[in-house]
């Protein structure tokens, strides 16, 4: 299995990746050899066994429906790299 | 060329839990921003979520209520996208093992009812909000609603005009609320509504592509969003083009939709497994016990009060429309023993006086014990149903009680005889030429009579005796 260029920077693109002259063909190379370890593990022959989304076989996890005291807005802002009025500063979203 | 619309829609609806879907942070509308979270709504690295049980629960009612099939086991997905009021870089969702499947809600339509399917519903995670307006160069982002529970409700796409959708939406609606799993609230975006909207030629069985109508917040915008898009569909197809499949928003101020082509990614969320939460597994038991938990439903109150009651349908439909108005209405007509009155003059009056006030029927300053004992001072020929109107009136703007709106303001009414035979003699001298036509055999005229004495004794006179005194006089 090999991906296109075009593939590596759809993909890039989605991850929100600048590639630089030359990366895409160079992690081109570098996914393929994963995707083709992944096509060795196709080969196992897996007739009769679930499909498996979790390791452990443990269902039901839960809490209950209790309030904790949340971090609280200063603290919930303190790493933030820009901040105003209580929010999150981020480059506009929409014009 | 005759065209049909094919209308499906998704419905979002905002659990009321007390806390979020994932961590202990409150759901509370309207706190500071960003007050109401910790490192696992924020997005932090190397937390853990772990799944309110309320949520399933609350996602089990909604499912039971449409007459879904819980799935024996569902899990969690990631949807991969970025947004900034996104902080993971994915949400938690549902894709491929959803908690539930296949349901309906009946809608009444001409002659009968029709039943619009449900595909599914899933439990996922709200994202945050963000803030654009005023903000120059920037956005704003707040993520107390982050992590906030939602189901989705998506419909299967049944729905052939505006009427039907927002029918089924009302529907749906009353189902959560009477639920008490969510709250409804349409402005707050507690009940959300995107429609998918495509027409084919009528007759047709091959649908046309679809436009996806996003967060409409009213019934009205609803109703107007998609009889605008089905025009404009129309309108383009009859021009020779083509609707090519995208994200519209309805501009309330324009009253048009509006592409938002350009604005949004191709959609390739690459959902996959969420590692983090383990599968849920419903058991025949626990189903059982959710089922045993729910309240009568609007469906089921509707039946029960056109039996119980003896009322109307239409009116049944009606008092069912919440909780809230169907116990008023019960309340009622328990109080005054007379079910049908109990339900006219709450369909009749009250509700008139509280939409015009903008107001909830909690909020009614008239209560069930004001209308029982105004229907018990008719029944006793204190009053006329005429009186009733007025005294309807000022007890909703006073709050007073009928008996002393009925004294405070000398409403009872006139049953001495000789008081209502000296206003029949009064009109029968001013009508001197309508009591000789009458008695020449215009018995039409007996109409007008009585009216005139009503008029005179504003209402007060006991129509009954007017009647009988005015038969005997005019005879005479």
């Amino acid at each position: 299995m090999t991906l296109t260029i075009k593939e590596v920077e759809h993909v890039a693109n989605l991850a929100r990746l600048d590639l630089a002259e030359g990366e895409a063909e160079r992690f081109k190379g570098q996914i393929d050899a994963i995707l083709s370890y992944v096509e060795k593990l196709k080969q196992l022959n897996t007739d009769g066994v679930e499909p498996t989304s979790h390791a452990i076989p443990v269902n039901n996890v839960f809490r209950e429906d209790n309030i904790m005291q949340p971090l609280g807005q200063e603290r919930a802002l303190a790493n933030a790299p820009d901040k105003a009025d209580g929010c999150f500063r981020v480059p506009k979203v929409v014009e | 060329m005759e065209f049909e619309a094919v209308i499906g829609l998704e419905v979002h609806a905002q659990l009321l839990t007390n806390t979020k879907i994932f961590c202990g942070c409150p759901t509370k509308f309207g706190a500071e921003p960003n007050s109401q979270t910790c490192p696992i709504c924020l997005g932090m690295p190397g937390v853990l979520p772990v799944l309110n049980k309320k949520v399933v629960e609350y996602a089990m009612k909604a499912a039971l209520a449409t007459g879904c099939e819980i799935q024996s086991m569902s899990r969690f997905a990631r949807k991969n996208y970025f947004y900034p009021d996104l902080p993971k870089g994915y949400q938690i969702s549902q894709y491929e093992l959803p908690i539930a499947l296949r349901g309906h809600i009946d809608i009444p339509v001409e002659g009968g009812h029709k039943r619009i399917g449900i595909t599914r519903i899933h439990m996922e995670e709200d994202a945050g909000k963000s803030l654009h307006e005023g903000i120059a160069g920037a956005s704003h982002v707040d993520l107390n609603r982050a992590g906030t529970p939602l189901i989705e409700i998506v419909s299967e796409p049944d729905m052939r005009n505006s009427d039907e959708a927002v029918e089924y939406l009302k529907r749906l609606r009353a189902i959560l609320m009477y639920l008490e799993v969510c709250d409804g609230n349409m402005e707050e975006g507690s009940f959300r509504c995107d429609a998918n909207i495509s027409i084919m030629p009528k007759g047709e069985t091959k649908f046309g592509t679809r436009a996806e109508l996003k967060n409409i917040n009213s019934f009205r915008f609803v109703q107007k969003a998609i009889e605008y898009e089905i025009k404009r569909q129309k309108a383009l197809i009859m021009d020779g083009g083509k609707v090519v499949q995208e994200t519209r928003l309805w501009d309330t101020q324009k009253n048009v939709t509006v592409s938002m082509r350009g604005k949004e990614e191709a959609h390739d969320y690459r959902y996959f497994p969420d590692p983090d939460l383990v599968p849920i597994e419903i058991s025949p038991e626990w189903i059982e016990d959710v089922r045993k938990s729910l309240p009568e439903l609007p469906a089921q109150k509707v039946k029960r009060f056109t039996a119980e009651y003896g009322i109307p349908e239409y009116d049944a439909e009606v008092l069912s429309v919440s909780k809230a108005l169907a116990n008023y209405y019960e309340e009622t007509a328990k109080l005054s023993g007379q079910s049908k009155a109990a339900s006219n003059w709450i369909m009749g009056d009250l509700l008139r006086f509280l939409k015009e006030d903008d107001r909830e029927i909690e909020e009614s300053p008239v209560t069930p014990k004001h209308i029982a004992e105004m229907i018990k001072l008719m029944d006793d020929g204190t009053i006329s149903g005429k009186i009733a109107k007025t005294v309807m009136e000022e007890m909703y703007k006073t709050g007073k009680m009928p008996e002393d709106v009925v004294k405070e303001k000398g409403l009872v009414q006139v049953t001495d005889t000789g008081a209502i035979e000296k206003v029949i003699d009064e009109v029968i001298a001013e009508n001197a030429d309508s009591v000789a036509a009458y008695k020449s055999g215009k018995d039409k005229l007996f109409g007008f009579f009585v009216g005139q004495v009503m008029k005179k004794s504003q209402g007060k006179a006991n129509p009954g005796a007017v009647n009988e005194l005015l038969k005997k006089k005019l005879a005479g």
